[in-house]
């Protein structure tokens, strides 16, 4: 894809001084002419087709459906945020394996729909811009909290410089030290109700008497509990901003703004989207590192053992967009005129092929056994490995697709995909 | 207060034309009377076919399109290690302990947040992404390598484990420098002061020479290793002949794998061969993290405390880590620039061409065969540099000598994705110790070899000035 050399940019004159004065003279007037026309001038390369009326006519209807999946999450995930906050709050009032086990289950229930809606990421829409406070890892959680008794390292200890917990605090520590200090978000959450996963056969079994004053001493229990609680309560706020600006209901918002865009721009947002999620971010950071390196620090959700319930619900969050359907947690569905639609009518084949492929990405994280952290160990040959090496080669074989969608309407996205070589 | 204006929409199409003509004209004269005209590429692609199109937060933490599978892996792996944070000996986890004792950040991110480009400290904060390189004055090694004070060796680090004392908290004070451009508007750039409060291990060696350098951008890197040495060597003489003032030297250092000389490319002075020896030299020194190159912690004798911790293995970063981090680092993709096309943008690149900047920050260079990188095989790219050492003024200088190159001496920072630097990390601070605040702060101060093309762009109306930081903004 490089642009051709203009005329506008090659002044190279030869000749004496006093003619090449002259002619500097002429070339400069046409260059500066031309250079003012630059803008008029057709784009670099042969325009596309055109959206003919019908098909965007078609576009701004699964557009509107795009929209519609979007506030639909949003509004699942804040509304499962908020029962977490209830249910850390019960566990702070009253600290037992009850309590504990209660809140655990609801952080479970609050990863069920929020992992779709991370396809609405990677474009400076309304998550960009706090995503980092909501589902950032890998998290060093000795930033957090000390990995030793005794030592005052991680923010939960650390009353010398952190007095008083607050969420702006915990939001302006986030991220302070490199990209794995987090301070907040789905994952610290996560870490403060399971605590480290030592073990091989399970999760992190942190006991419910890290929360109960009566056992942890040196008001590091409260401590504790309060951060859970700003933590959560940070969570549902950012939520709760996402949702909004994907409202139907509020006028002025980004969702507005987003079905007011023209066809083709929206689309590129669209198409980078998916693209940015499964190739570079769920084929790669996600499965490839913890497939390379065997590491379970490199799982999505570690101390919970969950990360093969986030691996298939990004999978479907991609899915979901092309076929334009979300099966809500309460078991409704959304749906409308779909991106596959819009894709079929242009090129029926590719339309088809893209369905395809992202069902069997879907398929193949399915088939990947929990826990996780046991599925990337052995040989190459083993069960897990094959079906977490399956995945990222379909998620990768999608991406490439969407490249292909992408040239299809000519947007100009880069989804990391290999390069088609002649 | 002068601050780079944000980028504009063009004037009206008849008034833009005539301005155009008019400062084009004025240029044109000015360019052809005293120096040879570089071409400017005018496209989008900064790093060829290797390019990204991302103008988000994301912008410099792709991959290049096109990896082998295997490169593909190595990118992520590289990526995980690069971002995580380092923790001290011993630890549950061998893969990433040895941090320290002494170190800077943690993480190579820590620096390099969104393997964007640091900046020096706001008020009351510790440096984070800046850093200070320490030698004593009057002496040299090998090839004028500098040499280390004896007790804190080359380098400054603000932070130590549990029990060993940091080496020094590092404060920087601001002298205000105002000036006026020749069409009356003023302005006030800031001249930074460093002094060393709180020293862990006893007083610095008299007239102890200081280097403020702030973490750069990450990106196209691997590209940058790609250059021919012919190409650089042919640039530094071309530049030679021209007699106009410019004169772009080699850095000659050493390469610590062969123990032989070679061209430096990477760091502010240009004092890295290659990709493999910068990070392995940066887990070293900002980490603290010893690596197949640099097998030594960077603690001395003398500061007894870090001395008596363990360490996390010999050495600490495995031969596969850095190998990773290496490729990771090789292809981290330049970003396309977003509206080159746009009438102002494109004025303001020809403007740099004439105005001669271009003559330093070189527009196109292209890379060789790449037996081990075929990705990055034989692409045109525009990084705006030619890897040289340039004078650039007492204002510059840091006096402190490194290799070939003088106290006033720096390497011409490459310029693609400079634009993105405020998405990516929110601020707009540059040069190398990050005292300029945008990009008219950071010309003001050129000065040396750069000083007649400085003279030029303050001589510029105010609308072809904005035009050239509208071109820099868009890369």
């Amino acid at each position: 894809m490089r642009s051709r050399r203009r005329p506008c940019e090659d002044l190279a004159i030869p000749g004496p001084v006093t003619v090449r004065l002259f002619v500097a003279g002429f070339w400069v007037c046409v260059a500066a002419c031309s250079l003012a026309g630059c803008r008029e001038r057709a784009p670099d390369k042969a325009p596309p087709a055109a959206f003919t009326a019908e098909l965007a006519g078609l576009a701004s209807k699964a557009l509107t459906t795009y929209a519609d999946l979007a506030f639909a999450g949003y509004a699942d995930s804040a509304a499962q945020a908020k029962k977490l906050l209830g249910a850390v709050d019960a566990l702070s009032e009253a600290p037992s394996q009850a309590s504990l086990d209660a809140a655990r289950r609801a952080w479970v229930l609050a990863r069920k729909p929020y992992p779709q809606t991370e396809v609405f990421r990677f474009y400076d829409g309304p998550i960009d811009r706090v995503e980092t406070l909501v589902n950032t890892w890998p998290i060093d959680e000795s930033y957090v909290e000390a990995s030793l008794e005794g030592q005052q390292t991680g923010i939960i200890e650390n009353t010398k410089d952190y007095p008083a917990l607050t969420t702006e605090l915990l939001a302006s520590l986030n991220l302070k030290q490199g990209e794995t200090s987090i301070s907040t978000g789905y994952h610290v959450i996560e870490f403060l109700l399971w605590g480290r996963d030592t073990r091989a056969d399970g999760p992190g079994d942190r006991p419910y008497t890290d929360f109960s004053s009566k056992h942890a001493g040196n008001g590091l229990a409260q401590r504790r509990a309060v951060y859970l609680h700003l933590a959560c309560e940070l969570l549902l706020r950012e939520l709760e901003e996402v949702r909004d600006d994907w409202d139907p209901q509020r006028p002025g918002n980004y969702r507005e703004r987003f079905l007011r865009m023209p066809v083709r721009d929206a689309l590129a947002l669209v198409v980078k989207g998916m693209g940015s999620l499964s190739g570079p971010e769920l084929s790669g950071e996600r499965l490839t590192v913890p497939y390379e390196t065997k590491d379970q620090e490199n799982e999505h959700s570690c101390f919970s053992d969950t990360t093969h319930s986030d691996v298939v619900l990004d999978a479907l969050g991609i899915e979901n967009v092309c076929l334009g359907h979300y099966t809500r947690v309460d078991g409704s569905v959304v749906s409308g005129p779909s991106l596959c639609e819009v894709i079929g009518a242009r090129d029926r084949a590719l339309g088809e092929r893209l369905k395809a492929e992202l069902s069997r990405s879907v398929a193949a994280a399915r088939s990947i056994p929990a826990p996780f952290d046991q599925a990337i160990l052995g040989t190459d040959e083993a069960p897990g490995r094959r079906a977490v090496w399956a995945t990222i080669q379909a998620l990768q074989r999608q991406t490439d697709t969407l490249s292909d969608v992408a040239a299809l309407f000519d947007l100009r996205v880069s989804l990391a995909s290999p390069r088609k070589r002649p | 207060m002068s601050r780079a204006p944000s980028l504009r929409q063009p004037p009206r199409a008849s008034r833009s034309r005539l301005l155009c003509a008019l400062g084009s004209a004025l240029v044109g004269l000015l360019a052809l009377s005293c120096r040879a005209r570089v071409k400017m590429p005018h496209v989008a692609e900064s790093g060829g076919d290797t390019s990204v199109f991302d103008a988000t937060h994301d912008a410099y933490s792709l991959p290049a399109p096109g990896l082998s599978s295997a490169h593909r892996s190595a990118f992520f792996v590289g990526n995980s290690f690069f971002n995580q944070n380092w923790v001290g000996a011993p630890s549950s986890i061998d893969s990433r302990d040895g941090l320290g004792p002494l170190f800077n950040a943690r993480s190579c991110s820590g620096c390099h947040f969104k393997d964007g480009r640091g900046r020096p400290p706001e008020a009351g904060e510790s440096l984070s992404s800046l850093l200070i390189r320490i030698s004593r004055p009057g002496e040299r090694g090998v090839r004028g390598a500098p040499l280390g004070d004896p007790v804190y060796g080359d380098q400054l680090q603000g932070n130590g484990l549990p029990g060993v004392p940091k080496e020094a908290e590092v404060k920087i004070d601001y002298e205000a420098v105002a000036g006026t451009l020749p069409d009356g508007e003023s302005y006030v750039l800031q001249k930074p002061r460093y002094r060393c409060d709180e020293l862990g291990y006893g007083p610095l060696v008299p007239g102890i020479l200081m280097s403020p350098r702030v973490a750069p951008a990450m990106i196209g890197l691997g590209l940058l290793e790609a250059v021919p040495e012919a190409t650089l060597l042919t640039l530094s003489d071309q530049q030679d002949r021209d007699h106009d003032g410019i004169s772009g030297r080699p850095n000659r250092v050493t390469d610590v794998v062969s123990g032989q000389a070679a061209l430096g490319r990477f760091g502010w002075k240009a004092e890295q061969p290659s990709v493999l020896q910068q990070i392995a030299a940066a887990f070293h020194g900002d980490l603290g993290l010893s690596s197949g190159l640099f097998p030594e912690q960077n603690d001395t004798a003398a500061e007894a405390p870090a001395r008596a911790q363990p360490t996390g293995g010999a050495p600490e970063v495995s031969a596969d880590i850095l190998k990773a981090i290496t490729i990771y680092a090789r292809v981290l993709a330049v970003p396309a620039r977003r509206n080159h096309q746009d009438a102002n943008v494109s004025h303001g690149e020809e403007l740099f061409g004439s105005l001669g900047c271009a003559a330093c920050h070189v527009p196109t260079l292209r890379t060789a065969e790449l037996a081990d990188l075929p990705e990055l095989h034989a692409q045109d790219i525009h990084p705006y540099s030619d890897l040289l050492l340039h004078d650039m003024g007492a204002g510059l200088s840091d006096e402190r000598p490194s290799f070939a190159a003088q106290g006033s001496e720096w390497r011409t920072p490459p310029l693609w994705g400079i634009g993105l630097v405020k998405k990516v990390n929110g601020h707009d601070r540059l040069l190398h110790d990050g005292r300029a605040r945008g990009f008219q702060e950071a010309i003001l101060w050129h000065a040396g070899e750069a000083g007649s093309a400085r003279t030029r762009f303050e001589r510029l109306p105010r609308s072809e000035r904005a035009a050239v930081l509208a071109f820099l903004e868009s890369l």
